[in-house]
């Protein structure tokens, strides 16, 4: 009876390390967007891989597997950004200079400029099933300067509230929220331009 | 009168935190006659949504019976 049930826990290791290699690109692309930086970026899912690995026992759930290696790498990430910050690797924010990025997609009146008028992206779901939609986002994301990509991704991929980035970052609140105004809005510029555009071509 | 550059500062904002009485209101009023920054409204609730696209995969949907 004992023997039985270790075949079964060997087998389900083997299937978790099988689906840990599956989507080790999704981890460190997602790494990557947060850390900006290649190297540290594999070394925070590496470290990630082996803490899954090393609490595999502890994890009950069949599903959800992913999402919960996702929740540790999510850590490493933190770790990994505060270190950046220690070390000086931050630049310094210019919080009140003027974004020539988002002045360029209104007019002086504050309306927008025919050119940068939203369109529909369609229905969520089909985006998010889109390969071409994620590429243009990555791409989109890498474009963006670090300050707003750092403060992006710790709020809309990591879900943190803004009062928690602001402790990570060291920023004050209302900075948080121009940063993410200014992040969403060449988002968007970025996305519609190199997808849309595409997608009708 | 609010223009659309200030209503993107609002709809970026309500992701963020709760909107007072006063600017729900004028977001709703200018929303109401300007389709453009309806549209926008809507890519950003799209931007909103990335993160739970990025850690959930396509074959592995949380269950109901997931350890909580």
């Amino acid at each position: 009876m004992g023997g039985h049930v270790t075949e079964i826990d060997d087998r389900s290791q083997d299937e978790r390390r099988r689906r840990l290699e599956a989507i080790r690109p999704r981890l460190v692309s997602f790494a990557l967007l947060h850390l900006r930086d290649r190297a540290q970026a594999e070394d925070a899912v590496q470290e990630a891989l082996v803490s899954a690995i090393e609490k595999d026992a502890s994890f009950a759930g069949r599903s959800g597997y992913e999402t919960w290696v996702f929740g540790i790498l999510k850590y490493k990430i933190l770790d990994a950004m505060r270190a950046q910050r220690r070390q000086g690797k931050w630049e310094p924010l210019d919080e009140d200079v003027d974004d020539d990025a988002i002045d360029r997609q209104f007019q002086q009146s504050g309306r927008w400029q025919p050119s940068a008028r939203p369109t529909s992206w369609g229905e969520p779901e089909a985006a998010f099933e889109n390969e071409h939609f994620w590429q243009v986002f990555d791409a989109c994301m890498i474009g963006l300067p670090d300050n707003l990509a750092r403060v992006f991704s710790l709020r809309e991929l990591m879900g943190l509230s803004t009062g928690d980035i602001c402790q990570e970052v060291g920023i004050k609140e209302n900075n948080c929220w121009v940063m993410l105004h200014r992040a969403r809005l060449r988002l968007r510029a970025c996305i519609e331009r190199g997808w849309l555009k595409e997608e009708s071509a | 009168m609010m223009m659309c550059k200030e209503a993107t500062r609002l709809m970026s904002l309500k992701r963020d935190r709760r909107l007072t009485f006063q600017e729900r209101l004028s977001l709703r009023l200018h929303l109401a006659m300007c389709g453009a920054c309806r549209q926008c409204d809507r890519q950003f609730a799209l931007l909103h949504r990335v993160g739970e696209h990025y850690a959930i995969g396509e074959d592995d949907a949380p269950d109901d019976d997931r350890e909580r």
